[in-house]
């Protein structure tokens, strides 16, 4: 009778010990959880509390407005968001094509035995961390850049209308167009791992069918595939394009930091992310600090906006999969 | 006549297919042509800087001899802590993802927020810890590069987390609660233990991924020519060294940089391969 009671008793407070830590741990999850959150909600607080300053000198005019005078303190965001989306619409101009067929390359048309080798080989490469790729434009692209392509360039296109301008100038080596070129070669191995990853996606029964009709390999990509993974590959692209913009350390090497804008993408420039990179340290002031975070919080809201619409499009094809495959 | 015209619409298309798949080859070619180039400079110039001295002495002043043995030791000591600080972090954000809040409204946005965090530029990151550390400290300290990599680190953690608690079968969460466990004890010792090589395999990428970050660095750890291991003041770490040896006029310091960045490149690449070899890989990377 009296081990029955111990029993029962011993139970309940092991029960109640088990709620109690079912507690704590629920919560104790749930908290960092809600971390991330903060996380994203503070960063956002803090730019705005440090752009704040300079926000309220020069209001909406500091994003048209291409001074950067740190000795008459006059700022404007202009040249540097002029950079950056020129580096990053050239990266996408190269990467996008290029990964795309190193996409179709792996799926359709690899032999069997290449396959995971090269798969591999681009994860491995998109582990590579940028100022890898920006120290080795610098030493070694850049020279070459200057001394064959660019002479080469200007000679045959730079005498064109309209287009001729963007490739006139001094051949430097570094400038607006090498920072490009080796965002492209970076976000390459990144775009295409997320693009053969949708392209896998596809069942094989839908390009089996295709093939059985007699339908060549281009024409199952551009009839099966492609519709199916559209959305997907949109999001992928944006994916890369969200990295291309926020990249600091392989443009900050070779784009020259000036800070003018050129008709000439030969010619050196600046993005927000190298700004950030060269100038924050040594900025004094409370205006020239402030005009720098100022672009730190451009910088965060334009990836924002390009993240979550590939984050939507994306989710849109994981629905997808569910409902079709 | 109709055979004909079928023969040459067969063999348009044949010569459609084959010029994009030619296109498609020429830019694997392209692609690769361009990474392999970059991998043989890195190591044909990287090699032949690396010796012995590079891991026992501190960084040199311009013209003298030196290496980088403080700034290896930096970097270690940051990523370290920032991996103490962000993956326990992530581990039980992730737990809280796939085992409580799984369809919830609050988990798919976290979940959006945490993906934004993982490709947001890592630069801002830096400014951010600026802001909320650096200026309150007084001074750029280690301990703020810690953090800054730890928010790094956070986001790759919980996304491999929770994919990886999410293929745990629910039967086996079943079968424990139906022996009395408790949900934390099934959590821990069930769903953890069963999904115990894809978690190891988040820290680790999270490792790869930070021990490389250099924006995010360059405000907050800053660096320091001589040997410091405490986390309350500027502490010298590979990337920025790096980034300012390459960048400067003086070649014995160049030399010292190319060295770095094949140290750093073989440590990364040695955990990728390692994960690939020994351990599950997530699906998803994005």
């Amino acid at each position: 009778m009296k081990t029955d009671q111990t029993f029962e008793h011993a139970m309940n407070t092991s029960i109640q010990r088990g709620v109690f830590l079912d507690k704590l741990f629920y919560h104790g999850t749930r908290i960092f959880a809600w971390a991330v959150l903060a996380v994203i909600v503070a960063i956002l607080v803090s730019l705005f509390h440090g752009a704040t300053p300079a926000l309220r000198k020069f209001g909406l005019g500091f994003l048209v407005s291409t001074a950067w005078n740190p000795v008459t303190e006059d700022f404007g965001a202009l040249v540097s968001i002029y950079g950056t989306l020129v580096t990053s619409v050239i990266a996408m101009l190269i990467g996008v094509p290029v990964s795309f067929g190193i996409a179709l390359f792996i799926t359709e048309l690899c032999p069997v035995l290449l396959k995971r080798p090269i798969g591999i080989a681009i994860e491995l490469l998109a582990a590579i961390p940028s100022i890898i790729y920006g120290m080795w434009a610098l030493f070694v692209f850049a020279p070459l850049f200057g001394d064959y392509v660019q002479p080469w360039v200007s000679h045959n296109l730079g005498t064109l209308p309209l287009v001729g301008a963007l490739f006139s100038g001094p051949p430097m080596g570094i400038g607006v167009l090498t920072a490009g070129i080796v965002l492209a070669i970076m976000v390459i191995p990144f775009m295409s791992a997320v693009i053969r990853d949708m392209f896998e996606v596809v069942p094989p029964v839908l390009k089996e069918s295709a093939y059985a009709l007699g339908a060549t390999t281009w024409e199952v990509v551009g009839h099966v595939v492609l519709p199916y993974t559209k959305i997907g590959v949109v999001g992928g692209i944006m994916l890369g394009l969200g990295r291309a913009l926020g990249e600091t350390m392989a443009v900050t090497f070779v784009i020259g930091n000036a800070n003018r804008i050129h008709t000439s993408l030969f010619m050196p420039g600046n993005t927000i992310s190298s700004s950030l990179a060269n100038q924050f340290t040594e900025a004094v002031g409370e205006m020239y600090k402030s005009s720098l975070i100022a672009l730190g919080l451009i910088l965060f809201l334009i990836t924002f906006v390009v993240l979550a619409a590939a984050k939507f499009l994306l989710f849109r094809i994981a629905g997808q999969e569910g409902s079709r495959g | 006549m109709q055979r004909l015209r079928n023969v040459g619409l067969y063999r348009r298309r044949r010569f459609v297919n084959s010029l994009v798949l030619i296109a498609s080859l020429g830019t694997t070619l392209f692609g690769l042509f361009w990474l392999l180039w970059l991998l043989w400079t890195l190591l044909s110039e990287g090699l032949r800087y690396l010796n012995l001295s590079i891991f026992h002495q501190a960084t040199p002043p311009p013209g003298g001899t030196g290496g980088l043995g403080n700034a290896i030791l930096g970097s270690i000591v940051l990523t370290v802590v920032g991996i103490l600080i962000g993956a326990p972090a992530g581990v039980l954000a992730g737990t809280y993802l796939s085992e409580f809040a799984r369809e919830s409204r609050a988990a798919s946005v976290i979940r959006f927020v945490n993906d934004i965090l993982l490709s947001a530029p890592s630069i801002i990151l830096g400014v951010f810890v600026y802001e909320v550390v650096v200026i309150h400290m007084g001074h750029f300290s280690g301990f703020a590069g810690s953090l800054a990599l730890a928010l790094i680190a956070l986001p790759t953690v919980v996304r491999t987390t929770e994919d990886m608690l999410r293929l745990v079968p629910n039967a086996l969460r079943e079968a424990a609660a139906a022996l009395g466990a408790p949900r934390w004890k099934v959590t821990i010792a069930i769903v953890f233990r069963a999904a115990r090589s894809g978690i190891l395999t988040g820290v680790l990428l999270a490792v790869a991924r930070i021990s490389g970050e250099t924006a995010p660095l360059l405000f907050t750890a800053l660096n320091n020519q001589f040997w410091s291991h405490s986390l309350n003041e500027p502490i010298a770490n590979l990337p920025v060294v790096i980034f300012q040896f390459a960048m400067s006029p003086y070649e014995d310091w160049q030399h010292l940089a190319w060295a770095g960045a094949v140290l750093i490149t073989l440590a990364i690449l040695f955990i990728n391969i390692l994960v690939r070899l020994f351990l599950k890989t997530p699906k998803s990377r994005y």
